[in-house]
């Protein structure tokens, strides 16, 4: 998620960190999933960040977005140009404080930075797995995680913390597994999409789907849908801005030109951050991993799976404290807002 | 009384004296959350906040306070029936734009309501009308008629009248006269009207 990257203006930072890798649900104990397919091995790649107390409740979870990974924070070696994607916010002293926390992100399974996903090696044929990966849920990746929690001796963690769709794998922590979680901050994030965020994930798969190269998700041996993909990218960005933030990020500007160059180049400054914003992300994400997680963001309906319809009901288990950040109508996509049914169940609060 | 390091404005304390300990409480309009600080600490109380200025709920997030950031008046609907046993709104009914309709909603969701108001009948507000011709400035009422938040005028007589027209009843009231940066007063009982700067009600349904 470099769009987030910043350098610490006082350069402090966890420093150097490392990838670790948890391996579990081997056949015949492989993970049962949702849509009851099942899946196994399933491997966790995760990063920790600060010591875990003794009595072992000091633990936090991150849980990253569509493009996110485990590297939240610091740097892999010396030579990296960039920290983790949250280094602004966690570290020594900052708004997570990993003095003072034992903090944790794994990346989700389905995605492409390490975990188990379309792109991983399906043991049984030596080849990627492509479409023959099920269709994992957000539940699936929290179900995931917790296998994760237990193996690293984690009975109830301080809070579960993250953004858009970390916000709805918050969401499902609290209310699949309410005694494990102490509290919660889910950011700028819903129960479940609207039409029009389906809408526009859909878009953006079938802009992957109708790339030549996808292949029907058999590419990893040849050309990838990178048009395709950076296509998908650039609906993304659009909906993360309004239309008033794009009237002031962008407007009518030109980028490096004075006139219209009577051709299909970039010449609008918008053109060529969405180009370049595409570009990038090719460069560093797998085009079925974008469906399999617009996908699990999509089907996700907290009502639905855990209230039978009624969100107060859905939140009536849940034992965590809340604090609730929400954006101001960000981009075009309105949000079904948990805090009215959190209310409504009398849960803790504040937003 | 003590809210953190501060005496609680004398308003407050009296609108805490009346509240009894164990009760749930929402404090509308809550500020930085000093009457909800005090009386969850020293009153065992079980409360919540609404507050529409950002930085003022970061000060109640701080204080470990649970605080939404919103329009009282919006958000109040959301909240069941008889959800608290005290629905308070201090200082804020002046800015209200329906009045009516957010003292029905209070006592949808509450038991009782505690509203607190300065008082526009003070003899020195009449002073400063009769006398300069200017609209009054005060203590209770600092600003400008071109920059006040405050949209509505209120006395003790009018409230009075008002909880009545709107089909509720005054359980409890006090008229206090207050100094030294409102945080120390009495209840004033004789010509209230004129010499209280404050009025404080509790009001329940018939």
């Amino acid at each position: 998620m470099s769009e987030y990257i910043e350098h610490d203006r006082d350069r402090v930072s966890v420093g150097i960190v490392s990838k670790k890798f948890f391996t579990f649900a081997e056949p015949p104990s492989a993970m049962r999933l949702e849509s009851d397919a099942r899946l196994g091995p399933v491997t966790i790649a995760y990063e920790t960040y600060g010591a875990l107390a003794p009595d072992r409740r000091n633990a936090i979870l991150v849980l990253h977005a569509l493009s996110g990974d485990s590297h939240v924070a610091g740097y892999y070696s010396a030579e990296d140009e960039k920290p983790g994607w949250w280094d602004c916010m966690v570290g020594p002293g900052k708004g997570i404080d990993t003095e003072k926390f034992f903090v944790i992100c794994s990346n989700i399974i389905g995605s492409c930075m390490g975990s188990t996903g379309p792109s991983s090696i399906n043991p049984a044929t030596g080849r990627a797995y492509g479409l023959d990966f099920p269709v994992v849920t957000i539940g699936d990746m929290v179900a995931a995680q917790k296998a994760l929690i237990e193996h690293l001796g984690i009975e109830r963690l301080l809070c579960v913390v993250g953004g858009s769709i970390g916000g709805m794998q918050v969401l499902e922590w609290c209310v699949r597994y309410p005694e494990t979680v102490a509290s919660a901050i889910p950011l700028a994030t819903t129960m479940r999409h609207s039409a029009l965020a389906i809408a526009f994930n859909e878009v953006a798969r079938q802009s992957i789907m109708a790339d030549p190269n996808w292949n029907q998700g058999d590419y990893y041996s040849g050309a990838h849908p990178a048009l395709g993909l950076a296509v998908a990218r650039m609906i993304g960005h659009i909906t993360y801005l309004s239309d008033e933030s794009m009237r002031l990020k962008f407007g009518r500007r030109l980028q490096d030109k004075s006139d219209f160059s009577f051709n299909f180049d970039a010449d609008f400054q918008v053109e060529s951050y969405l180009r370049y914003q595409g570009r990038k992300f090719v460069e560093r994400f797998d085009a079925n991993s974008f469906l399999y997680i617009t996908k699990a963001a999509d089907y996700y309906d907290l009502i639905k799976l855990h209230g039978g319809g009624s969100a107060v009901r859905a939140f009536s288990r849940v034992r965590a404290k809340f604090l609730v950040i929400s954006l101001p109508r960000t981009g075009s996509i309105r949000p079904i807002r948990p805090v009215t049914s959190l209310r409504r169940s009398r849960r803790t609060v504040s937003m | 009384m003590k809210s953190g390091n501060n005496l609680m404005r004398y308003d407050l304390q009296i609108i805490a004296s009346w509240i009894e300990p164990g009760s749930q409480v929402i404090d509308l309009g809550c500020g930085e959350g000093d009457l909800l600080q005090y009386l969850i600490t020293q009153k065992g109380v079980q409360g919540t906040g609404i507050e529409h200025n950002e930085e003022k709920v970061a000060h109640c997030i701080e204080k470990g306070l649970s605080v939404l950031k919103g329009d009282i008046n919006e958000e109040v609907h959301d909240y069941p029936e008889q959800r608290f046993d005290y629905v308070i709104l201090s200082q804020t009914l002046q800015q209200v734009y329906e009045p009516a309709v957010l003292i029905r909603a209070m006592l949808r969701i509450g038991r009782k309501g505690i509203v607190s108001f300065p008082n526009f009948s003070h003899w020195d507000i009449r002073r400063q009308v009769f006398f300069t011709g200017f609209a009054p400035i005060s203590r209770q009422l600092p600003y400008q008629w071109y920059d006040t938040p405050n949209i509505r005028v209120i006395t003790l007589k009018d409230f009075r009248k008002f909880v009545h027209e709107v089909g509720f009843k005054i359980l409890k009231e006090a008229a206090i006269n207050t100094h030294s940066q409102d945080r120390y007063g009495k209840i004033v009982r004789f010509l209230a009207n004129a010499r209280a700067t404050y009025g404080i009600f509790m009001i329940g349904k018939v």
